[in-house]
């Protein structure tokens, strides 16, 4: 937290900070996929709908930020349980094509409904967060305001996994069909989570749009979500700590990578691929176990 | 143009596209149901298969039916790497895994050819003349009349080989029970192999048959994968007469939307569907409930 | 009070094949009934359908006189009907402790805000879900092994461990499918004995089984299936000497009536 007193150069900040919003997300994933062993191929459209509803808010109707940002949480929120109820229903495959497709048919309205969203090109002149006279403009501002929201996420994610809740969903993950017949409503708590997960793309979006000011669809199409796969499979599903550096490493990654421009995706692609097939455990826990292994010879 | 030309026009738009979907809906059917896997790479095999040919037959200027088997020889040979290589090491994988297995390889495929071929579209030209036809007050392209022929012809060699030979049956029998298939003598790890490798031919058929209508770009793969997807639902996944119906229906409604509707939406109109069948009755129009609920997964 | 479980005319159909064909019984209060009958007679099936895992055909399945079939697995286990599996299936990848402390959500509340929140009663509802399962453990005899993921357990404490997560529902009727099987001959005593403890604090039983030396000595009344119907009904040795049993056991040939008596 003390770091930015220490770089004097705004464009680690501005990583930085965008460490923090892809960490909102991926945290509210790994949640949903590590825990309750759930899919989502398309939350990049929570993340675009906290983004536009918050973007939207703001500049057409003059609501305060905050205020966009919580109705954004609302907004986003309830479409997440209008789909998640019948969608969670679903299992494996199925969902995932679920998930993706409402990913696609998101981004497809952000798109289109350009008297809303503005279209391709989208729109500008977002307001930022303001506290009585102080603007949150700068990048140390944000990453005061970025960092702390996800201190708050990660404490949420932490009392729920080491909850009843928690324990709940991860039976569910182990075996639904049996943490059904001994009692939990794995349904509830499935939507629950999805929702969950959810609002904290949400809460990113809105971040996101009072940062950059400007909102187009690109950002939140399925290239998107498939990164935050990524990120919460390296880093380690079950693990919001590995979300986090899943988050990092992928937020980072690309800025060293910007000699390579679009051939990020064959990285990416690799990377998944990779890890998948030697560490389907992701970074996190495949590296503990491998540190295990090496001292149990 | 009258009403009726309009709606015949939209109707043959619509049997063009829905021949392709339901090519690639076959492609996903034969690895569904030896495997029980989704390969959501499926659609890459369409974009190699068009892209190859095009290379094959504009560039090194090989002649168009040696470049056609040559494509899809060489995309059938991609499908059978990519089963070695990304499947079959992996032991006992997770849906999730799997999952995100299949879309790495979609991504490698889709770098590979944005590195090979670079990110413009390309075209082919059509196997016998550019004269549209007049039917009815309504074109046809001589190239749909190819797309169909050529799409009867693998429907023909699938019946065939999955009705009559003896390693079709041997696949077949994979798809229905996998352990009792391999104590009867049937190598399973090769009936896996054969079914990436021939789903990869027949995508590649599609992908190279419809290359000089629709443009072929290194990004095509992905949508054409969801819709291809989502008319394997609808028909059932696993049944081939299913795809072949439901090809039509999706490809008639998304042409009919976009004429009478609005084109901007129309790609949604293939995810929409998707969405209903899986919430509603994902066993298909063909398959029944319980065959959508016991189903691997 | 009446029957704690009542099937009446339950019929299960799957596609084609009818795996239970009209079946009635009762099981009393603080009985031990077994269910017993050759391979595919339907006794798995009974314990899906009362457990709410498959709907039914047609029937009913009253618990408490209450018409449970139709209702989802949670609500019925949340009415005090609990069971183990034939084939363990334990969480595996959580530790014992946890396992059974799963078993105790249909008694507790806090959901995700209470979570979110942690607070001093959350708090204090986890800590009396701990002891509550620490209780269950120690009463199948594994509170050794708490902190052990569950999949690293043997076989028999995986076994005992399920009765346990069972047991931390508080049934008042629990279902043991095959509990016994797979189990060497001391260990199979021992779960005899467990399963008098647990009646003894008050809960009836329902076992389906094939070692039949543990069946006849265990259960007060035997319901024995073939082909999805009910055959015979009555104490194990009624049972025993039944025509249609034997029959149905071992074939239609004049054998000696197999004695399977406790070695």
């Amino acid at each position: 937290m003390a770091m930015p007193l220490g770089l004097g150069n705004s464009y680690y900040l501005n990583v930085l900070v965008f460490v923090g919003i892809h960490s909102l997300i991926t945290i509210g994933l790994s949640l949903l996929m590590g825990y309750a062993g759930q899919i989502s191929l398309g939350q990049a459209a929570f993340f675009g709908l906290g983004a536009y509803t918050s973007g939207i808010l703001s500049t057409k109707f003059g609501v305060s930020p905050w205020l966009a940002l919580l109705a954004a949480i609302f907004v986003t929120g309830g479409i997440a349980f209008l789909i998640g109820a019948p969608a969670l229903k679903l299992k494996g495959h199925y969902l995932a094509m679920a998930t993706l497709a409402f990913g696609y048919i998101v981004y497809i309205i952000f798109n289109q409904a350009s008297s809303f969203t503005g279209g391709p090109s989208g729109f500008g002149q977002i307001p930022r967060f303001r506290l009585g006279s102080f603007v949150f403009k700068t990048d140390v501002h944000y990453y005061y305001l970025v960092w702390i929201l996800v201190i708050i996420a990660l404490l949420i994610s932490l009392n729920i996994t080491h909850s009843r809740v928690g324990r709940a969903l991860r039976s569910i993950h182990a075996g639904e069909l049996t943490a059904n017949t001994m009692g939990v409503n794995t349904a509830k708590y499935k939507i629950q989570i999805f929702v969950l997960s959810a609002v904290y793309a949400s809460v990113a979006g809105s971040l996101y749009a009072h940062f950059i000011t400007f909102l187009n669809p690109s950002p939140f199409g399925f290239h998107f979500s498939i990164v935050l796969v990524t990120m919460v499979v390296v880093g380690g599903v079950a693990s919001v700590w590995g979300a986090m550096i899943g988050a990092a490493l992928l937020t980072v990654l690309p800025e060293y990578l910007r000699a390579f421009q679009d051939y990020d995706i064959l990285i990416y692609g690799s990377i998944l691929l990779l890890i998948m097939v030697f560490l389907p455990k992701g970074l996190f826990v495949g590296i503990f176990d491998l540190v295990k292994k090496r001292k149990n010879r | 143009m009258s009403l009726g030309s309009q709606l015949l026009q939209y109707l043959f738009t619509g049997i063009t596209l829905g021949t392709i979907y339901g090519m690639v809906a076959l492609g996903f059917n034969i690895i569904y149901s030896s495997t029980g896997i989704i390969n959501l790479a499926q659609g890459e095999f369409v974009m190699l298969g068009g892209m190859m040919m095009i290379y094959l037959t504009t560039i090194i200027k090989l002649p168009m039916v040696v470049g056609f088997f040559l494509s899809i020889l060489i995309v059938a040979l991609m499908g059978a790497l990519f089963e070695r290589g990304a499947i079959h090491p992996l032991k006992d994988p997770s849906v999730i895994t799997l999952i995100i297995i299949t879309i790495a390889a979609s991504i490698l495929f889709k770098g590979g050819a944005m590195f090979a071929w670079g990110k413009e579209t390309f075209s082919l030209p059509a196997f016998s003349g550019e004269e549209p036809v007049m039917v009815l007050g309504a074109t046809i392209l001589p190239q749909t009349l190819w797309i169909l022929g050529i799409m009867a012809a693998t429907v023909v060699f699938l019946i065939f080989f999955f009705g009559f030979t003896l390693t079709g049956k041997a696949m077949r029998a994979c798809a229905a029970n996998r352990t009792a298939a391999s104590l009867v003598g049937i190598n399973v790890k090769t009936m896996v192999l054969l079914s990436f490798a021939l789903s990869a031919a027949i995508g590649a058929t599609a992908g190279i048959i419809i290359a000089p209508i629709a443009l072929m770009d290194y990004n095509r793969g992905t949508m054409l994968a969801v819709k291809g997807f989502s008319v394997a639902v609808l028909g059932g996944l696993g049944s081939n007469v299913g795809a072949v119906v439901a090809g039509f229906v999706i490809g008639i409604m998304e042409s009919l939307g976009a004429g009478f509707v609005s084109s901007g939406y129309k790609d949604a109109i293939a995810l929409v569907v998707l969405l209903l069948v899986l919430f509603i009755k994902p066993g298909g129009l063909l398959g029944s409930r319980e065959k959508g609920e016991f189903k691997k997964f | 009070m009446g029957p704690i479980l009542r099937i009446e005319k339950l019929e299960k159909s799957f596609g084609g094949v009818t795996a239970v064909d009209g079946i009635d019984f009762e099981v009393n209060p603080h009985q031990i009934k077994a269910l017993i009958g050759p391979n595919g007679a339907g006794k798995t099936t009974i314990f899906n359908l009362i457990s709410g895992i498959y709907p039914i055909t047609s029937g009913t399945i009253r618990f408490k006189g209450q018409k449970i079939n139709g209702l989802k697995s949670y609500v019925i286990a949340e009415k005090g009907v609990s069971r183990t599996f034939q084939n363990v299936q334990l969480f595996e990848n959580m530790t014992v402790l946890e396992n059974v402390m799963v078993g105790r959500h249909c008694r507790t509340r806090s959901g995700l805000f209470a979570a979110i929140l942690n607070s001093k009663k959350t708090r204090a509802e986890e800590k009396r879900i701990r002891e509550y399962s620490l209780e269950m453990l120690s009463f199948v005899g594994l509170e050794a092994k708490r902190d052990e993921v569950a999949s690293s357990l043997v076989f028999q404490q995986q076994k005992l461990l399920e009765f346990a997560r069972a047991l931390a529902t508080e049934p008042e009727l629990i279902l043991l499918d095959e509990p016994v099987a797979g189990l060497s001959v001391p260990e199979t005593d021992e779960m005899v004995q467990l399963i008098y403890r647990i009646r003894e604090i008050g809960i009836t039983i329902l076992l389906v089984e094939h070692d039949m030396g543990m069946v006849m000595e265990v259960s007060e009344e035997v319901v024995v299936l073939n082909s999805g119907q009910v055959i015979a009904e009555g104490t194990p040795r009624q049972v025993q000497n039944n025509e249609a049993v034997i029959t149905a056991y071992l074939g239609k040939r004049e054998t000696e009536n197999a004695s399977y008596t406790k070695s």
